[in-house]
């Protein structure tokens, strides 16, 4: 008899107490044990988990009405500039955004030690964040500029909304080039000195639903501690990568756009980062459920390190340039292994995103399903798939203007 | 007993000479090197813990100083911010001592000091600025 539920029963369960719940890491054995058709017919939903620098997010903040009113063209959070261009008191403060009193990259490479994930950090902690705004002045809204202390407490909403999270796999960076270079990926040391990597592999959302059978819009997740939604495919959602014989794309692929209340999300899991030479971000925590709606849908979230495997791409021209150059493809075991095998060299990995956060998300959100106070949502419209054939876009630079 | 921890740096002339041979036989002295690079013909330097009674430990240093090797104290420390720490493990593919490493298993940071020589690389490569020096 083959296995299949829907999202409605499984619920069910969830309400009881019943609802069979394990982690993406779990199943593996589970499945090593008693293979793919039994442990199905057992698990409701497995769990993932994902924490890492996440450079599309951002919140939307409405900071509510001054007395006399400000139609804010320029609003800075702690120095740092949120996009103003929205309705009178609306902000978007971004998580790569930088104080215009950053030196940036003047003195090279730059520390970058404070920016919009910073701010997104403080606002989180509960912390007193500095709002400077300034406007033209209108007949509605006379105020040409104020200066004030806020904490999210203080203001109206303050929503999280990530473009693009989650990457659905993502390249290896080395630095074949004869000096140290400062990336997103790190500090690549010359030589190959180092290849840095930055998913969490058989506990990462999308690798344990290749097709995106079960994600989709309005899908409930774990998202910065707290609850969030899939708002829709995150930018530069690409399905149409090339994939293992498992379906498992080998190179960055899906993503997802997040949206959730940044007033009940935890600064354990919004933290603001610093890269060397590069510039500031936000690392996000994120965990999607996934139900088990048939064996197959079980058997995609039993993916090891082992079948995960990623292109290796030099950072010091291939990227930079958009050249379609790879070095080499190697799998998250030999990743994590501490030293992978390169062009005959050994080249030692350097892990960008925590897989032991991960994995402490992945069990918080097998607590919340299994202790009935996290329910699963049907999607509203799955996300786009390989036969959507979507074609990535770049810009094409034209010389008349 | 006296233990505390020196950069020294060789002028080329002096590489050749077996200075820590003297520290050990002449003056008891217990030497733990904790990072060095040293080529013939060439400037050197020897990170190293000095451990020995405070009579030889003096008269040790007096020694050092004067076969003309460059000596001065490790300044600082290491101060790893575990709540800080995001727990990516980018800073143990830095560390040349295995002071930050990651436990395969559990791949939880730790840091042990005692093999800490506040070499620095560290710092600037962790993301959540996790790790400081203080003097």
């Amino acid at each position: 008899m083959t296995v299949e539920r829907t999202i409605a029963e499984i619920n069910e369960k969830i309400k009881q107490g019943k609802a069979v719940v394990v982690t993406a890491e779990e199943i593996i054995d589970i499945v090593k044990e008693k293979g793919v058709k039994r442990a199905a017919q057992e698990i409701d939903v497995v769990t993932t988990g994902t924490f890492g620098t996440m450079c599309s997010s951002g919140a939307f903040l409405n900071f509510g009405h001054s007395k006399p009113r400000i139609k804010m063209n320029k609003a800075n959070l702690n120095g740092v500039p949120a996009y103003a261009g929205i309705a009178a008191v609306d902000a978007y403060i971004g998580a790569t955004a930088l104080p215009e009193s950053d030196p940036e990259n003047r003195i090279h490479p730059g520390k970058f030690l404070y920016g919009g994930g910073h701010v997104i950090e403080d606002l989180v902690a509960g912390k007193k964040v500095k709002l400077e705004a300034s406007g033209y002045g209108t007949d509605c809204y006379p105020r040409r500029h104020l200066e004030t202390w806020i904490t999210l407490q203080d203001i109206n909403e303050a929503i999280l909304f990530n473009p693009r999270n989650a990457y659905q796999n993502y390249g290896v960076a080395v630095n074949t080039s004869n000096k140290t270079i400062y990336t997103y990926m790190g500090v690549l040391k010359p030589r190959m000195g180092n290849a840095s990597y930055s998913t969490s592999g058989q506990l990462s959302p999308l690798l344990n639903d290749p097709f995106y059978r079960t994600i989709g819009i309005g899908t409930r997740v774990f998202l910065g501690g707290g609850i969030g939604y899939v708002a829709w495919h995150g930018t530069q959602h690409n399905p149409s990568v090339a994939r293992g014989d498992n379906g498992v794309p080998t190179t960055g692929a899906g993503t997802l756009a997040l949206i959730g209340d940044l007033k009940q999300m935890s600064p354990d899991w919004l933290r603001g980062v610093s890269f060397l030479g590069y510039g500031a971000s936000l690392a996000v925590g994120i965990g999607v459920p996934i139900p088990i709606l048939n064996e197959e849908i079980l058997a995609s979230t039993a993916v090891t390190d082992a079948e995960i495997n990623t292109t290796v791409v030099d950072y010091s021209s291939a990227y930079p340039e958009r050249k379609p150059e790879v070095l080499g493809k190697v799998s998250y075991a030999e990743l994590r292994s501490g030293i992978i095998k390169l062009q005959g060299k050994d080249v030692p990995t350097t892990p960008l995103s925590s897989y032991a956060k991960a994995r402490e998300i992945a069990q918080i959100l097998k607590g919340w399903i299994t202790r009935g106070s996290f329910l699963l949502t049907e999607p509203v419209q799955l996300l786009p798939s390989v036969e959507a054939g979507i074609k990535l876009k770049s810009i094409e630079i034209k010389n008349n203007c | 007993m006296v233990a505390n921890k020196f950069v020294l740096r060789f002028s080329s002339a002096l590489v050749d000479q077996p200075v820590i041979y003297h520290l050990v036989k002449d003056y008891d002295l217990v030497i733990n090197i904790l990072k060095a690079d040293i080529n013939p013909h060439q400037e050197g330097y020897v990170v190293l813990e000095l451990s020995g009674d405070s009579e030889n430990y003096n008269r040790g240093l007096e020694y050092l100083k004067s076969t003309g090797v460059d000596i001065s104290p490790l300044s600082g420390t290491i101060f790893w911010n575990k709540d800080r720490c995001l727990q990516c493990g980018a800073c143990t593919s830095f560390c040349p001592t295995n002071a930050l490493k990651m436990d395969p298993q559990e791949r939880l940071v730790d840091f042990d000091g005692s093999r800490c020589i506040v070499c620095e690389s560290c710092l600037d490569v962790c993301m959540a600025r996790a790790v400081e020096v203080r003097f």
